[in-house]
């Protein structure tokens, strides 16, 4: 799946910004599955370890994807100190099998790794990300 | 009247598979009941069996989350929608 470099800006930017707690928030993608928005959203859990969305975050994220005429296809969160792959309660606490979770590891905070899985039914798989440079638009809430 | 119930996509199994439900009642409980009866099996991936609405499961009434409200007592007026979003968390 390409991602736009201003999505996966913000994205690392939010894992700094939240830095040491885990950064969370939403992807909305178009009709065709394109990544168009992150919306970078509070980790209710205030949490190194666990983070959960607002659901009013959630609600409104929600509600803009759609006047936008896209629908929410994803979530990303950071890890602090491990790689960016699914932890055994990520794959626990996933519910959406048409979601791309993203990971944004900092555990080498100079370079950022940035990685996509699909987690359905208790497997993971990888979705190979490539950094496109089409032209989108970002919101931070 | 009946009012619109979105199902996510968790639930929907439970649905036959459908995103988008009607439903009769006149306060948030009451319309899940009507859902239940239609479909048996979502209700108990809603409500707890004390009653209280589970944990990990949020509703919004027209834009704001019944929680905040009276939560499934909270009255829903006819044409309203009820937004069923699922908590979303990890580690």
């Amino acid at each position: 799946m390409e991602v736009p470099t201003e999505i996966r800006r913000a994205m690392v930017a939010h894992a700094h910004f939240c830095y040491p707690e885990e950064a969370c928030g939403l992807l909305a993608v178009d009709e065709e599955g394109r990544l168009r928005m992150a919306y970078c959203l509070g980790n209710a859990d205030l949490s190194a370890v666990t983070y959960s969305l607002e659901p009013e975050e959630h609600f409104r994220a929600l509600r803009h994807a759609e006047a936008n005429g896209w629908r929410l296809g994803g979530v990303f969160h950071s890890h602090t100190h491990s790689p960016a792959r699914p932890s055994p309660t990520d794959v626990a606490q996933a519910l959406e099998p048409d979601w791309l979770y993203v990971l944004v590891s900092l555990e080498d905070r100079d370079a950022p790794e940035v990685r996509g899985f699909w987690i359905r039914d208790g497997k993971v798989e990888e979705e190979p990300l490539v950094a496109s440079t089409g032209e989108v638009m970002e919101v931070s809430q | 009247m009946s009012v619109e119930v979105r199902i996510p996509t968790v639930l929907r199994p439970k649905t036959g598979g459908q995103a988008v439900v009607f439903a009769e009642g006149s306060t948030v409980r009451e319309v899940l009941a009507a859902v239940e009866a239609a479909h048996p099996g979502f209700g108990a991936m809603v409500v707890e069996a004390s009653g209280a609405l589970k944990r990990f499961v949020n509703i919004f009434l027209d834009d704001e989350d019944v929680r905040y409200r009276q939560g499934l007592d909270t009255p829903v007026p006819d044409g309203s929608t009820l937004v069923l979003l699922p908590a979303v968390a990890g580690g």
